[in-house]
């Protein structure tokens, strides 16, 4: 690859990244959100954030892993129960990052 | 006046690193494999470097680069680049209320600095009130400045160690922003139009996980987002009724 593509491939991925998360701050001040936008944008955080992590959870390989061997899963659930539970942030990531790595000490273990 | 202005932003710009940590230790193996990718596919050290400090997209980086190896045209890695980075548009949307009276440099490096991970650190805290229009964004700043420093640095250490560090891709440190994310999630569903919101986003992007290009991630996240707004309709338009229905049966 010569400099000029590398050149052309960095600016051209500049632009459009930085664009697409910089076009409604610029104009902030202006945009008005219609009533029902605004009620449906409080959902991104939960729709988004899911939507990125459900697949590294049930999934290995393009395929669907839901058992108890994968630490993926175990880690998720109790994470989830325990976020649930005590709505208490690093509570929930301190618990699930020790019970993924537990199981999948323990599974590694067990093959 | 005992605490100068700078003091007050250096303190808030903590409080963003800190609640970004988690999810840094998870980006980390993310950068070292970025940087030793790009040296293993033979590109120059400085054009990771350049990518990394220029473009700053963690998942669309990767995308390019597999699309670079396979002598993609330029075109196809820009747009592919821009359907990857789409989610950051919804993202955007949801932040215009809290940007709009600040200054556009600020701005800018707001939505230079738009990732995942900072919306996620930093989004929440407006909703619980420990942020607000004053000190939102130097918390923000904070989150930005140490997650692109570690990007930026595991990204250098990646090409320096030059192939890939042997099985730190098995580690399973990623592990780490799955469960700061279900952290973030779970606050969130005190109330039942988050439920349908999170299932729908959940199973739709399972389905749609073949998709390429994070297309999946994209539609699913949308549909994560009709399900709940109808949902939160809904249960309003039925507390209407059931009110109405009380407030006649006393008049009665």
């Amino acid at each position: 690859m010569n400099v000029l593509d590398s050149v052309l491939i960095i600016v051209g991925m500049f632009v459009v990244t930085f664009g697409v998360r910089f076009v409604l701050f610029a104009r902030a001040h202006k945009v008005v959100m219609p009533v029902f936008v605004e009620r449906a944008l409080k959902f991104v955080p939960v729709a988004v954030l899911t939507a990125i992590i459900v697949p590294m959870i049930f999934m290995k390989d393009n395929q669907m892993n839901l058992s108890l061997s994968n630490p993926w899963l175990i880690g998720a659930i109790v994470a989830f129960v325990v976020g649930i539970w005590r709505q208490h942030q690093l509570l929930t990531i301190f618990v699930g990052v020790v019970v993924f790595f537990i199981a999948k000490y323990m599974i590694s273990l067990s093959v | 006046m005992k605490t100068p202005g700078h003091m007050n932003i250096r303190k808030h710009m903590q409080r963003g690193a800190v609640a970004s940590m988690p999810m840094i230790l998870g980006g980390i193996p993310f950068g070292l494999l970025f940087g030793s990718l790009a040296s293993s596919y033979g590109l120059s050290p400085w054009f990771a470097i350049a990518m990394s400090a220029i473009v700053f997209a963690g998942s669309a980086q990767f995308v390019a680069l597999g699309l670079i190896a396979i002598h993609a045209p330029i075109w196809v890695i820009v747009s592919t680049t821009f359907i990857v980075n789409l989610r950051h548009l919804l993202y955007a949307a949801d932040m215009v209320k809290y940007v709009k009276h600040l200054p556009m440099s600020v701005r800018f490096i707001m939505g230079f600095g738009l990732v995942d991970e900072t919306y996620a650190a930093v989004r929440p805290m407006y909703e619980i009130g420990s942020v607000d229009e004053k000190t939102g964004h130097k918390v923000y700043l904070g989150s930005f400045c140490s997650f692109y420093l570690m990007w930026n640095v595991t990204t250098i250490l990646g090409i320096l160690s030059g192939e890939l560090i042997p099985g730190m891709s098995e580690w399973g440190l990623e592990f780490a922003m799955v469960a700061t994310f279900i952290g973030i999630i779970t606050p969130y569903l005190k109330h039942s139009p988050f439920w349908f919101c999170m299932l729908s986003a959940g199973v739709s992007s399972i389905i749609l996980s073949g998709l390429p290009n994070n297309l999946g991630l994209l539609v699913a996240a949308v549909i994560g987002v009709i399900a709940g707004y109808l949902a939160d309709v809904y249960m309003n338009l039925s507390n209407q009724l059931a009110d109405s229905h009380q407030s006649i049966d006393k008049n009665a």
